[in-house]
């Protein structure tokens, strides 16, 4: 079904949490992903901690 | 007050400290300093002062820490994504068979607090040295050099594919890194 292509797990969203550092994430994916975020406690707090290295590599690299 | 020689040389140890951040192996990041400096004394009407001087000389650093890559990329060949697979590692540390987590993720507090602390950055120096030599060298262009993924891929001779493995690789390692040494420290 739909509903299954779009399922990712713990492991596979924070994979592209991730990679999306470095490039631009299929719709499916970003979709996917976005459906993940809604219904999952932990995923939010790992994204966190990605968004807070890229703010800290910004401001190293300005320091640089 | 300091000649501008005197001054280019007492920024030497902070540009060597990028060099051998960026390019992990000491006699590369001499040379890329030595042509940093050579460059500046040969041009010195081109520093206008329209920025620091650490900052301009920062701007020929990163050119001169390209051109060593350049020279030496056959040397710093990234190994093959099958290899070395530590980031499967710290997958199977921190995720169940499931894919769900083992534990939840730290909560790494408010950024901005944390970001206005300079040990912060101490702790972050750090875990960036501790990175292996390919997976600190492939970060740091992107991160430092500001290069694209297509200009890694280009100056390295790697596919997209094993560079986004090994940028992967490297993200998880320095997450896992700031976790334990910074963020578990807080915590405990």
């Amino acid at each position: 079904t739909k509903f299954t292509l779009l399922r990712r797990t713990c492991q596979e969203a924070a994979a592209l949490v991730i990679a999306r550092e470095d490039r631009q994430l299929k719709l499916s994916d970003a979709v996917a992903l976005k459906l993940h975020m809604m219904a999952c406690k932990a995923c939010p707090q790992f994204e966190n901690q990605v968004l807070t290295m890229r703010s800290a590599m910004a401001k190293w690299r300005d320091a640089a | 007050m300091a000649t501008f020689e005197e001054q280019l040389v007492e920024h030497r140890v902070y540009l060597m400290r990028f060099a051998r951040l960026q390019l992990r192996n000491d006699a590369w990041a001499e040379d890329a300093v030595s042509e940093t400096v050579l460059a500046a004394l040969s041009k010195p009407q081109t520093f206008s002062n329209r920025s620091q001087l650490k900052t301009w000389l920062v701007g020929i650093l990163k050119h001169k820490v390209i051109d060593m890559i350049r020279l030496n990329c056959r040397e710093m060949a990234i190994p093959d994504s099958g290899m070395g697979n530590d980031s499967d590692e710290l997958d199977k540390l921190a995720f169940q068979a499931d894919g769900h987590f083992v534990n939840a993720p730290n909560d790494w507090g408010d950024p901005q607090q944390t970001l206005q602390q300079n040990q912060f950055f101490q702790v972050l120096d750090i875990c960036m040295e501790k990175l292996p030599p390919a997976l600190g060298r492939v970060f740091l262009m992107r991160e430092w050099l500001e290069l694209s993924c297509d200009e890694v891929c280009k100056e390295l001779s790697v596919t997209p594919t094993n560079l986004y493995v090994q940028l992967h690789r490297a993200r998880l390692r320095l997450q896992e890194c700031l976790n334990v040494s910074w963020f578990g420290r807080l915590k405990a």
